[in-house]
Order: C-alpha cells, then sequence, then structure tokens
C-alpha cells in the first residue's frame, strides 16, 4: 500500500545546485532564508508551546542539566511531556521508548509523505532532515511545496533548503523558548503544582485527535484500561492499554466495520490522500 | 524493580532515557527515510497508525488525572477540574493553548487557594 514511487529513477545529485544540508552554501541559499521566515507566523504559538514545556520538566524534578539536555536533544514536545511523568514513576526504560514511539507515531506517517523529497541525499543527512521535522513544519511546507521535484535539481535543492531553512527556525525558537521555561520555573516553588500544565497539554493534543467515532472509543478503552490496570508494576498498565485498545478497534474493523472500512478506504485513495 | 531518582539531581539512568527519547525521534520522524527501498506499508500497519498515537496519550493521561498515589481521585482533587475546564474548553473552541490556560485557571485556585 506505499504510496512512495521507486527512487530508482531520481536524477543525481547537483552539488552545486543541492548543496549538503545545514552547510554553510546552503544556508546561503534563498530559499533557505524564505523557509526561515515563512516560519516567523507561527513561532509565538510555537514558542509558548516551548515555554510551559520547559516549566513542566522543571517542575516534573528533571535537574538543570537534564532538563536542558532534554530539549536540546529530544526536540519533541508531546513526546517530552508524555516521558516525564513515566521517568517520575520510576518506569523501565524500555515502556518510556515505547510509549514515546506510539506518540511519535504520526511523524512516521509524515516520513512516508516526504520520502519523494529527499532520497537522492545521502543517509546522513536524510537524517539531519528528518530529525529536525517537527508537525508544523510539515503542514507548511506540504502548502509551499505540494509535489515532490524529483527531477529537477534546481528546484529540488530549493524544496530541501525551504524545509530545513523551516525546520531550524523552528529548532531555535523551540530550544530558546524551552530553555526560558525550565530557567523561569526552577525559580518557582514546584508545591504551586505548574507542572499540571504540562498533562493540561497532552489531554489538549489527545483531545484535537478525537475526530472520529472509532478514535473516541480508542481513546476511552485505552484510558478506562490504563486505570483499571493501574496497579501493574513497571507502568505496564500503558502498555496493555495500548495493545488491547488499538487491537480491539482493529478487531472491529476486520469484522464488524469491514464494509465500511474498505469503502472509506477506497474513498480516500480516489482522492489521492495517503 | 524500578530506581526512584532522586528530585533535581542528574542521574545516569535519566540521561540514558534522554539519549534513548533521542533515538526515537530520530527514528520516527526518519523512518521511511531510513531505507533505499520501498518498504511496502502493510494494511494492519497503516490502520493501526489511525489509533495508538490517541491510545498511548489517552492511556498517559487518564491516569495523570484520575488516579492519586495508586487509588481513584477523590471528588475534591483540583485536578479533575482542571482537566474537565480544559477538555469543556477544548470542544467549544479547539485550541489546544485555550485548553492549556483554562485548565490552570481552574486548578491553581483550587489548589492553591483551598488546597485540593
Amino acid at each position: 500500500m506505499s504510496t512512495a514511487v521507486s527512487t530508482s529513477g531520481l536524477a543525481p545529485r547537483d552539488r552545486a545546485l543541492e548543496p549538503p544540508v545545514l552547510s554553510p552554501a546552503m544556508i546561503r541559499q534563498p530559499a533557505f532564508r524564505e523557509g526561515w521566515r515563512n516560519y516567523y507566523q507561527i513561532a509565538l504559538g510555537i514558542a509558548s508551546w516551548g515555554l510551559m514545556t520547559g516549566v513542566a520538566m522543571s517542575n516534573s524534578g528533571l535537574s538543570l542539566f537534564e532538563a536542558m539536555l532534554m530539549t536540546v536533544l529530544v526536540f519533541a514536545g508531546t513526546a517530552q511531556l508524555a516521558a516525564l511523568p513515566l521517568i517520575v514513576a520510576g518506569a523501565p526504560v524500555w515502556v518510556i521508548l515505547v510509549a514515546a514511539f506510539c506518540v511519535n507515531l504520526r511523524f512516521v506517517v509524515f516520513s512516508e509523505h516526504l520520502r519523494n523529497y529527499v532520497m537522492h541525499l545521502p543517509f546522513r543527512e536524510r537524517m539531519m532532515f528528518g530529525y529536525l521535522s517537527g508537525d508544523v513544519n510539515y503542514v507548511l511546507f506540504t502548502q509551499r511545496h505540494p509535489h515532490p521535484a524529483t527531477h529537477d535539481p534546481q528546484l529540488r535543492g530549493e524544496q530541501v533548503a525551504w524545509y530545513v531553512g523551516n525546520t531550524a527556525a523552528n529548532y531555535v525558537n523551540w530550544c530558546v523558548a524551552c530553555l526560558t521555561g525550565v530557567l523561569l520555573a526552577s525559580t518557582l516553588p514546584t508545591s504551586w503544582g505548574l507542572g499540571f500544565a504540562g498533562t493540561l497539554a497532552v489531554l489538549g493534543v489527545m483531545c484535537a485527535m478525537l475526530d472520529s467515532r472509532m478514535r473516541i472509543l480508542t481513546a476511552i478503552l485505552a484510558g478506562g484500561v490504563a486505570v483499571m490496570a493501574y496497579a501493574l508494576p513497571l507502568k505496564l498498565n500503558l502498555v496493555v492499554a495500548i495493545l488491547l485498545s488499538v487491537g480491539i478497534c482493529l478487531l472491529l474493523e476486520y469484522t464488524v466495520l469491514r464494509r465500511h472500512v474498505e469503502e472509506q478506504e477506497a474513498r480516500q485513495r480516489r482522492q489521492g490522500r495517503p | 524493580m524500578s530506581i526512584i531518582s532522586v528530585p533535581g539531581q542528574t542521574d545516569w539512568l535519566t540521561i540514558l532515557i534522554i539519549i534513548g527519547l533521542t533515538l526515537v525521534t530520530i527514528v520516527s520522524r526518519s523512518f521511511f527515510f531510513i531505507s533505499r527501498r520501498n518498504l511496502p506499508m502493510p494494511t494492519w500497519f497503516q490502520r493501526s497508525l489511525k489509533y495508538a498515537p490517541v491510545a498511548a496519550l489517552a492511556a498517559l493521561v487518564i491516569p495523570e488525572i484520575a488516579v492519586t498515589q495508586g487509588e481513584l481521585a477523590s471528588w475534591n482533587d483540583a485536578r479533575l477540574y482542571g482537566a474537565l475546564a480544559g477538555a469543556l474548553w477544548y470542544f467549544r473552541r479547539r485550541s489546544v493553548m485555550g485548553t492549556i490556560l483554562v485548565g490552570m485557571a481552574v486548578y491553581l485556585p483550587l489548589h492553591l487557594g483551598l488546597g485540593w
């Protein structure tokens, strides 16, 4: 069911038109600056989100160094907020990583779509391109460049530079806002409970995903199972809740809802959506 | 066995988790860039992608709100009212930032003023 086209027929890379990701030559490209400036429209919204994440990290009991390290390395707001209570509760490393990966699964979908823009690049540059990709960049980029220029090195170079400019601006903005939040909150007492803002943020993101009846069912099942299985050790209630709720919804799709789901997927394919 | 870290102190396990989370960021965002071959996505995997993120978030956040120290939260828990206000705000105005602000505006007076 992959929507990706074959990458074997790509035009070879033109080093002059397509400089390495984040090299000085790329930063000098006008497309890089255009992408960077395009980010300004959402900078304030992301900054307040980063500020709040910084406050939540600081209040959860991470040390100053840990909070700063998490900011500049992990660079994924929802996954950071999701991991905090698990770290505090002493959950095993693999449970924390599985939870973060599930939260990040939307990026897997984005990467399938963005694949055709980057497969001419070497591995290390593709990883850098992917690492910097935030949700907002993906949305802005696919509005500006809806079709990958697989055979035109000039346009292809501009597209990559535009995207990296946009994501680099996001990285800088995010880190500055997050670190400001960390430093600000480290001067305030944790008993105020400002860390609850992180819980509310995750709740808000969850509410934003409740766009179909099946997803509402998933959330109710997952939340209910996670509460009922709370006594399980090692935060395994989380793993059980994810497996059970997703499993039940898939089972419904393959049995009672089979006809309905197949019609829906055929409709989406006709409209060319992934 | 779990290792309870001392709040505010740097420990190696947390550093290890942060490095692991960094790898999760890289692998998830570059997932289909890793291999040059066209990996077909099986239908069941594609379908579960619709549900796994919301399942993970619900499984995390609902116990965060509804459970205190292993017990169901009692009626006088400020988090219940903060979360309820935030969720209601979301479904009226569709703003995550508004959810946070309204939720905190309900939570803080109850928590700091009444000690809930």
